[in-house]
């Protein structure tokens, strides 16, 4: 059990995680949806002064941040106690594009130095590429109402045809971008 | 006491989206070049048993473990532009910085600190969203 639990993990037991931690909060009373975080944060620093969007009773989610905040505590421990190697068995096909691409680390860890190690900070375009990225997740994320959790688990597991929408925008522009932007600006 | 059960429930996320690899920029890179079945297969299998879930859930009517009160699992407001829109901005997001909200933060508890750009960033979208709101199609 500790050995299967040290390695990654395999879809199978992945998704059904996934899927229970869904209930855990359902179960609970709440839903499952981490970007409407961003908002809550937005509101928590004030931006509903002028704007009527973030006025809302932002303490109310404050059990999502918390949410949030254990997320962190989980990555810290999953990534230090939980693992006997953190690189990613991606595909082969994958690990020659990205080296083509100048991604030298692909196939040998969790994330690419290029763009997630400390140099990163140092560097302009990768500074570039994280904000220009996080930016359009934010914007999007709300905009869409929601995320990967809110509309591609939550809401697609409800059958909800705006979530099966959402899903499709969410990969016609992930494709778009992957396909030929990408191979661009990294 | 609620403090610690959402915590908790953090900690099993963090832990689950970390060891998926799902928080990983590779495999969400991989997604998107269809080269491998890992993050279909983990959406997949998630949405096939949040789908049981969430029926059982509702044909139940179970109330909330915490309070007693009816759990309600509202449904999204139909229309199609912002859904269509909005997902369209996600994903260009998701494939640059193979991020998404929740995996954003077991990142940052993994060590890997520029994905503090990346939250900050989406605070900034988030609040810009919140900005031209009453002017974007929905």
């Amino acid at each position: 059990m500790i050995e299967f639990l040290l390695q990654p993990w395999p879809w199978y037991f992945s998704g059904p995680m996934i899927a229970f931690v869904l209930f855990l909060l359902l179960w609970t009373g709440k839903s499952f949806g981490m970007s409407s975080n961003l908002r809550t944060l937005c509101a928590a620093m004030g931006a509903g002064k002028n704007l009527s969007f973030f006025q809302f009773d932002w303490k109310a989610q404050r059990w999502n941040l918390v949410v949030a905040a254990g997320a962190v505590l989980g990555g810290f421990i999953a990534a230090n106690f939980l693992s006997a190697s953190t690189a990613v068995a991606i595909s082969p096909a994958t690990i020659v594009q990205l080296n083509e691409m100048g991604i030298l680390d692909a196939g040998q860890s969790y994330m690419p130095e290029k763009l997630f190690g400390l140099n990163a900070f140092g560097s302009v375009k990768s500074i570039f590429l994280l904000s220009l990225g996080g930016f359009f997740v934010g914007f999007g994320a709300r905009y869409a109402g929601g995320c990967t959790s809110g509309h591609a688990i939550s809401g697609l597991s409800n059958f909800q045809l705006p979530s099966l929408i959402a899903v499709i925008g969410f990969f016609v522009g992930g494709l778009i971008v992957n396909h030929f932007i990408l191979p661009i600006l990294l | 006491m609620r403090t610690l059960l959402y915590f908790s429930i953090g900690i099993l996320f963090g832990i689950t989206m970390f060891k998926s690899e799902a928080a990983s920029w590779f495999r969400i890179y991989e997604m998107f070049q269809f080269n491998a079945f890992h993050m279909y297969g983990i959406i997949g299998s998630a949405l096939f048993c949040g789908a049981i879930i969430t029926f059982l859930l509702k044909k139940f009517k179970v109330n909330s473990v915490v309070d007693g009160e009816p759990i309600v699992i509202p449904n999204k407001e139909s229309g199609w532009k912002r859904y269509l829109f909005g997902g369209i901005f996600f994903g260009f997001g998701w494939a640059i910085s193979g991020a998404c909200p929740g995996p954003m933060f077991t990142v940052l508890g993994a060590g890997f600190l520029p994905i503090v750009v990346v939250i900050a960033a989406a605070t900034l979208g988030t609040f810009c969203y919140g900005l031209l709101q009453k002017r974007l199609p929905h």
